[in-house]
């Protein structure tokens, strides 16, 4: 059989999106594929435009990964706009002379930005804010310009004014409405957007209708009906979108009243050979101007396309999750309680600048919408109390509440019927999920990869997550959430009920929060808590009992039952007297030494009963524990920096000790190492480090989440160019943060890699404060430097703790099983058939 | 003939951990898994890493019973009778332990 011959006109997000699921549903040889593309590039992200101004490179908004079309053979006529259409033919003109015959044809030619009459609209330097070449033309704009005043209080506006202020222009924004997004928001969410964005230095006009805009000697003068103006020097319109349907027009396609190309609920035109998607199209009356509505309508396109069942289109949520400038806004449903006997809840913290509503019906039963401004936490849960009408809780308000008034209700996933939309971005039902789970998906990762949920926004990763853990026990299988018989907590839950509690034992801790007697999963997490919390002595008598084998003797327990000692020589550094001393030491104990991978000597097969007396030698030697046996930072591994190095642009090394000194000994959920480079040539290898530091000509740039071991990873950049209180600042931050929120031994790069939003959401923890802990994270490691002291130090001071270093309680007899044989001029322990026993 | 050995006082033994003690030439390790003065004896010998070790070992409760976990490779060997929760291949001696006026007994036959 021959390709079915396929046109698409368009190739904006929903164009793309179309032959992308096309391809993942339909055989290659199936369709051959032209793509008509009117813009220079192809398919890019609209929906964060604004990033074009950070970095103003066209492909990373791509939507297209590298050699996408080649691959599959698509015929991609890039810059090539469709000037008319022949139905009866069934071909497809191009405006360079072109003619391509169809069997089928999809039109997703988008919309086009609505400029207002207003007399002087139509002048030089007034733009829309809609494709990359308009940012490119207000890129040059705004290189002669100071003031630039955006006409829309909407979300494209609010996303053109964040554009602007990239461009460091000082930017008004022209509202008619009273309220900024009075589409999605009520008054109150309004205004306290409005006050966020204000304290970005954005001027915000509202209730302004412009009336005229008029040339002035230098810039413009918009004048507004109620006698008021501003001077400026360009304008950017977004004041909404029509419908693209010019061709469809011409082609004598049924047009919508309002304009927009008729489709019925499987997407076609009243041609049946032609399909609309995306904006142009109008379904009902309604033109669906979000990104969600037009990927559903290409999914439908496709499957009635090769002929499969499918749900019809009936229409789209237009509830959204946003990030403009920075801020979060939600808006589900019926946002302005308009329902008639509707009833709100209402949560405002003004010192933390977070607005919630919930409009709910009249009988407190079912959620209607819902208004949320600077924290969209709930959204994803509210979205699906409203989508699938499941009965709300007794107390509805306690929806909204932070989660630190406790009992927070979850809606259970166990009631949404398998219909229920959990990503809405990527329309990707319950049903389809727990389909992927029982196909062997048992990662949230896994699933994201399968079913494409969670790929969108995000906001449904909590959803996905509960759907996934409830399927998961449903079949029987461990979920990873309980730490384990004991605790139905996971690390995190249980720092945060240590530290309010002020839980400083097991045994409290147990009766408390737990049950039964503990194991050895979870007696180390605690100590590892109690230590990240008080820092106290871990081999004190209410504490030794849980610490793990290495812990519990303050040295790495070996395979022979030996420990190794590794002093600390911070930053790599150590002095020929440290040298001969520890050379002397490892002499008189026999001691196997060697250099380890992070800059230190380490002196193995030291008998349980000899490591204080090993201990006590090197301490009056001048060194201290290194904590190589912990579960914590362990070092600082730096390059020999711009002291000694001819390429050295930062003293590597002495910030490298600086820094080890100050965080030395504090307990992490997993070991921690540091490294700090002198320049970029970077020898430290500190991109492979928890935290990794790298001099530069301003400063130093600070990343972090790298690793080494079984799953390399490369450390994300941080922030760049900072001097070294910031760099200290930012690291005591992150440091808290990762001791507070981490699983149970999860290194920083695994920690990162679990955090929805990744490094971005990091930064906005650490540099922005967004959750406004930082003041608290900063004291808590403060608290924790100050209790620091070197444990093996407290241990050779005081007789009491060394009498469980004695092999035999009742007997000074060595151990004879710890036996050696030569290899290398030093030794190693002997293979169980190679000692001897008396 | 069995006997009892003394081996150290009950305050010899911090609650919750393990303590070894050489009894006729064998590795013994003695648990105090609480306060009170209940004890377990097992051998010391982790048969895996043939390592004598076990009496450092985290003291854990699965399924009821309790057992000690190896500091090395964290097999668990039950404190009442030392079979091996991962192979009972590996299964280890168990000891008669008692307390008497405050002092830790084993018995020896």
């Amino acid at each position: 059989m021959d390709p079915i011959k396929l046109i698409i006109i368009g190739n904006g997000m929903v164009g793309h999106k179309f032959v992308d699921e096309l391809y993942n549903k339909a055989d290659q040889n199936q369709f051959d594929v032209t793509i008509f593309c009117a813009e220079p590039y192809v398919a890019y992200d609209r929906v964060h435009l604004s990033s074009y101004f950070s970095d103003y490179q066209a492909s990373s908004l791509s939507l297209v990964p590298q050699g996408f079309y080649e691959n599959h053979h698509v015929q991609l006529l890039l810059g090539e706009q469709a000037v008319s259409i022949d139905c009866q033919k069934k071909e497809v003109y191009g405006a360079s002379g072109c003619i391509v015959p169809y069997d089928k044809l999809v039109i997703a030619t988008g919309s086009n930005a609505y400029v207002p009459p207003i007399p002087g609209a139509d002048g030089k330097d007034c733009f829309v804010y809609r494709s990359l070449t308009d940012l490119d033309k207000i890129a040059d704009c705004a290189k002669r310009s100071k003031v630039g005043a955006v006409v829309g209080g909407g979300l494209l506006g609010l996303e053109a004014a964040g554009a602007l202020r990239k461009l460091r222009i000082e930017t008004h924004v022209v509202e008619f409405a009273p309220i900024l997004m009075c589409e999605q928001l009520d008054e109150m969410g309004g205004q306290l957007l409005r006050k966020k964005i204000e304290a970005m230095d954005i001027t915000i006009h509202t209730h302004k209708n412009t009336k005229q805009i008029i040339d002035a000697e230098h810039g413009k003068i918009m004048q507004f009906a109620d006698g008021s103006s501003i001077a400026i020097d360009f304008i950017v319109f977004a004041t909404g979108i029509r419908p693209n349907d010019a061709l469809a027009k011409q082609s004598q396609l049924l047009i919508g009243q309002k304009g927009g190309i008729q489709i019925n609920e499987y997407c076609q035109t009243s041609n049946p050979d032609i399909y609309a998607i995306g904006e142009c199209a109008v379904w009902n009356s309604q033109i669906f101007g979000l990104v969600a509505p037009g990927y559903k309508m290409a999914q439908i396109a496709i499957d009635h396309l090769l002929g499969e069942d499918t749900a019809p289109f009936v229409g789209a949520d237009m509830s959204a999750k946003l990030k403009l400038l920075g801020v979060d806004v939600g808006s589900i449903g019926d946002a302005k309680g308009r329902t008639p006997s509707a009833n709100s809840y209402i949560y405002l913290d003004e010192k933390q600048e977070i607005y919630k509503r919930l409009i709910v019906s009249g009988d407190n039963k079912k959620l209607l919408g819902a208004v949320l401004v600077g924290d969209t936490s709930d959204y994803g849960n509210l979205l699906q109390l409203m989508l699938n009408q499941i009965d709300l809780p007794e107390h509805p308000d306690a929806l909204i509440l932070p989660s630190y008034t406790g009992s927070k209700p979850i809606i259970g996933v166990e009631s949404l019927p398998d219909s229920a939309p959990i990503c809405s971005c990527l329309d990707v039902t319950k049903g389809q999920i727990v389909a992927a789970i029982q196909a062997g998906c048992h990662t949230v990762d896994e699933i994201k990869a399968t079913t494409k949920a969670g790929t969108g926004c995000g906001g449904c990763i909590p959803m996905v997550t509960q759907v996934l853990n409830a399927e998961l026990s449903k079949q029987g299988i461990e979920v990873k959430k309980q730490l384990c018989a004991h605790f139905a907590y996971t690390r995190q839950e249980l720092y945060h009920l240590i530290k309010v509690g002020n839980i400083k034992t097991f045994q409290e801790l147990l009766e408390k929060h737990g049950q039964g007697y503990g194991c050895e999963i979870c007696k180390p997490t605690a100590a590892s808590l109690f230590a990240s919390c008080w820092n106290e002595y871990v081999l004190k008598p209410e504490l030794v009992s849980l610490q793990d084998s290495n812990d519990n003797f303050l040295g790495n327990i070996q395979k022979d039952g030996t420990y190794s000692i590794i002093p600390r020589s911070a930053g790599g550094e150590i002095t020929p007297d440290g040298l001969i001393a520890v050379g002397e030491i490892a002499k008189k104990y026999n001691l196997y030494s060697k250099i380890t991978g992070s800059q230190r000597i380490a002196l193995f097969g030291a008998k349980l009963n000899e490591l204080p007396e090993i201990w006590k030698a090197l301490i009056a030697a001048g060194f201290e524990t290194g904590h190589a046996y912990a579960k914590a930072l362990r070092m600082a591994k730096t390059c020999v920096g711009s002291e000694w190095c001819r390429f050295g642009v930062g003293d590597s090394v002495a910030f490298g000790v600086e820094i080890e000194n100050r965080y030395k000994g504090i307990r992490t959920p997993h070991k921690m190492k540091i490294g700090v480079s002198g320049c970029t040539r970077e020898c430290a290898e500190a991109q492979g480090k928890d935290i990794g530091l790298i001099a530069t000509e301003k400063g130093w740039n600070l990343y972090v989440c790298g690793n080494g071991g079984m799953t390399p990873r490369h450390a994300d950049l941080l922030a760049g160019n900072l001097d070294r209180e910031t760099v200290v600042k930012y690291m005591d931050r992150f440091m808290m943060f990762y001791i507070r929120t981490a699983d149970k031994l999860q290194r920083t790069a695994v920690w990162l890699q679990s955090l929805e939003g990744g490094i971005d959401y990091l930064r906005s923890v650490i540099i922005d404060d967004k959750l406004g802990i930082n003041a608290e994270l900063e004291k808590d490691i403060t608290g924790l430097r100050e209790q620091f002291k070197c444990e093996w130090k407290e241990t050779v001071e005081n007789p009491q703790y060394q009498k469980r270093f004695a092999h035999f309680m009742n007997s000074d007899l060595p151990d004879n099983f710890v036996q050696m044989v030569s290899e290398r001029q030093q030794h190693r322990p002997a293979k169980p058939e190679e000692r001897i026993f008396s | 003939m069995s006997e009892w050995i003394t081996i150290c006082q009950i305050n010899d033994l911090i609650p919750q951990t393990g303590i070894c003690a050489l009894v006729k030439n064998e590795h013994v390790a003695i648990f105090r898994p609480t306060e009170n003065k209940e004890l377990y004896a097992i051998s010391n010998i982790d048969p895996f890493a043939k390592a004598s070790v076990l009496s450092r070992g985290l003291i854990g409760e699965h399924k009821g019973d309790l057992w000690v976990a190896s500091p090395l490779k964290k097999q668990r060997f039950r404190l009442k009778d030392g079979v091996c929760l991962e192979d009972v291949a590996y299964n280890i001696k168990a000891y008669d332990v008692r307390v008497s006026n405050d002092s830790v007994e084993i018995r020896v036959d």
